[in-house]
């Protein structure tokens, strides 16, 4: 049972309320650096042909989402596009998809928070398209101009996508005190082995039949931009990073736990401020309780009163209409 | 373009409606960080947020149950927070022998657990708000004005442009899969080949939807340039607010901040 939430289709996409405060506003200030650097890089080496095309694989990929194959059990693969944005436009564009996409998700579909948008963009968009990088062009170079590198490549850079983006996920979930190192970096490590290799088959799918159909497109002049050395190195250290945290992580919780207490100085520095009260007379009831009373008195008061006006409002206008008519 | 089912907004000229998005855009965000902020176990703030998001829900004429139903769909991820009841430190609730081992639920590990429960689903209801009674034209003037980038805004324009479009798309080669591939409701009879077959055939769809997007952004493009387009994304400027949105902009915060000062006060 404590498996269930990981294995359910986007366990990727952390909602709010899930993330401390300061990890949140933390990760929010990574995603905006990337992605003003991400825009810059944009600017400065593609053509203007660029935008639409970033636009509408943005659509492409949030509609790819949708094509899902059953695996086992309930459960289905499906892409997450980090890894196949990147092949296709190279990594800074791949970025601002992705950006694009985690952000409409969220906006509109309420597939991951508003304030935890920051992490997400940081996990799919820079995390996902930076592994990504870093694996399918050091396995080009390697094949050199043989066809078996793109798709080796394309696997397991989305293999390696998803797996990092998901130990990113549970540390960030650790560091927020939210679910607990030992328990989430294992078992979101393990599940997304295996969703990983699905993507991972998807991908190659997906680079079979483009590379059939418009081999211009997978041609490997569109790795090597400008910039591109930094975001191999990039891509390796936050895959060896996280690599080297999770299992770290989850074997001393504690360390974790001291960590985020340290981070998470904005709950504990109000926890013994909230309790000043409490703990008076009868141990942390009397208070508490009042109080609660009185909000979900007040609260009830509240919405009452603006549901009777909305339904008078709403009486008279039909009334006055009704009048009209007659 | 047509009214597509994935699209969220709900026409309508309740006060939400009426709201300029840009105020919409930034009291939602500033109402998620106060929920944020809250701390553990002030149910008092927590209760006060939660007659706030129902408020809203009234006055946008969505209906309540409209705005919990789609909440509770965002709810599993809930589970994720789980392991957390048992693994705060802090007086003994129960004991749970499970086989050799003795899971101790904790008080302040339910406390932690609910509250941030609560969290979520509070905050996920203002979002569902936001996007049901703004249109994306509207949040995309509210995004410019939160002084996001013009390029980003222009690619998110354009994705949402396109989105129904290729989800359609997407829809049409899943319609064309489920009739070839034998698909029944028997479930002794499972459909289409092995595992590795089942995921070429996903990715090969994938693959043409890509293929597809790149075209018609081709298309796209040329279009643009015959109406002038020069690589320069130009937007209108942005209109004024009105003094009942600045208004109702500084009250709200006012109530919020006075809300998260009486959560560390209490």
């Amino acid at each position: 049972m404590l498996l269930a939430p990981f294995l359910s289709p986007q366990p990727m996409h952390i909602p709010d309320g899930f993330l401390s405060p300061l990890v949140s506003i933390i990760l929010w200030v990574f995603s905006i650096l990337v992605i003003a650097y991400s825009l810059k890089r944009v600017n400065e080496d593609l053509g203007e042909r660029q935008v639409p095309l970033m636009g509408v694989l943005a659509a492409a990929i949030f509609a790819g989402q949708m094509l899902n194959f059953t695996v086992a059990g309930g459960t289905s693969g499906h892409l997450m596009g980090a890894a196949i944005a990147t092949i296709l436009l190279g990594p800074w564009a791949a970025i601002l998809v992705m950006t694009t996409v985690v952000g409409v998700q969220a906006l509109i579909f309420q597939d991951g928070g508003l304030l935890a948008l920051g992490a997400n963009i940081f996990n799919m968009g820079v995390i996902g398209v930076a592994t990504s990088y870093f694996v399918y062009r050091s396995i080009r170079r390697i094949a050199g101009e043989k066809s078996w590198g793109v798709f080796l490549g394309g696997f397991l850079a989305a293999w390696i996508s998803i797996v990092v983006a998901a130990l990113a996920v549970a540390l960030q979930l650790a560091l927020s005190r939210t679910s607990p190192a030992n328990i989430a970096i294992p078992a979101m490590a393990g599940i997304h082995a295996l969703i990983g290799v699905g993507e991972g088959l998807i991908t190659i799918g997906a680079l079979a039949l483009i590379y059939a159909a418009r081999p211009d497109l997978l041609r490997s002049s569109k790795q090597g931009v400008t910039g591109g050395n930094a975001l191999w190195v990039g891509g390796l250290a936050i895959a060896l990073a996280l690599a080297i945290a999770s299992p770290l992580a989850s074997s001393h919780p504690d360390g974790l736990e001291w960590v985020a207490e340290q981070q998470g100085f904005l709950n504990t520095a109000r926890g013994p401020l909230y309790q000043i009260i409490p703990d008076y007379v009868f141990p942390g009831i009397s208070n508490q309780v009042a109080a609660t009373i009185l909000a979900g008195v007040f609260g009830t008061l509240i919405v009452f009163g603006v549901a009777l006006a909305v339904a008078y409002s709403r009486r008279k206008r039909r009334l006055g209409e009704v009048r009209q008519t007659q | 373009m047509h009214v597509h089912f994935l699209d969220p907004y709900r026409p309508g000229s309740s006060p939400i409606h009426q709201l300029d998005a840009r105020v919409k855009l930034i009291l939602t965000l500033a109402y998620i960080l106060t929920a944020a902020l809250t701390p553990i176990g002030a149910w008092p703030v927590y209760i006060l947020l939660l007659a706030w998001a129902v408020t809203i829900e009234i006055l946008s004429e969505l209906g309540v149950g409209f705005v919990l139903r789609r909440a509770a769909l965002a709810l599993p991820f809930v589970l994720a927070a789980l392991p957390v009841i048992f693994t705060a430190p802090g007086a003994a609730l129960i004991h749970l022998p499970i086989g050799p081992w003795i899971l101790t639920i904790t008080l302040p590990g339910v406390e932690r657990f609910i509250s941030i429960a609560l969290k979520s689903w509070i905050s996920v209801q203002m979002a569902i708000v936001l996007a049901a009674t703004t249109s994306f034209p509207d949040l995309l003037t509210a995004m410019r004005a939160i002084k996001v980038p013009r390029l980003l805004v222009a690619i998110f324009g354009l994705m949402w442009r396109y989105l129904f479009v290729l989800v359609d798309e997407a829809l049409r080669l899943m319609r064309a899969r489920l009739s070839r591939s034998g698909e029944s409701d028997r479930p002794d009879l499972k459909a289409g080949g092995a595992l590795i077959w089942r995921a070429k055939v996903a990715g090969g769809m994938a693959g043409s939807l890509f293929l597809r997007a790149i075209e018609r952004s081709d298309r796209i493009y040329m279009a643009m340039v015959a109406r002038g387009y020069d690589g320069e994304v130009r937007a209108a400027p942005l209109p004024r607010l009105s003094r009942r949105d600045w208004l109702t902009l500084w009250l709200c915060l006012g109530l919020l901040l006075a809300l998260l000062t009486s959560a560390a006060l209490f």
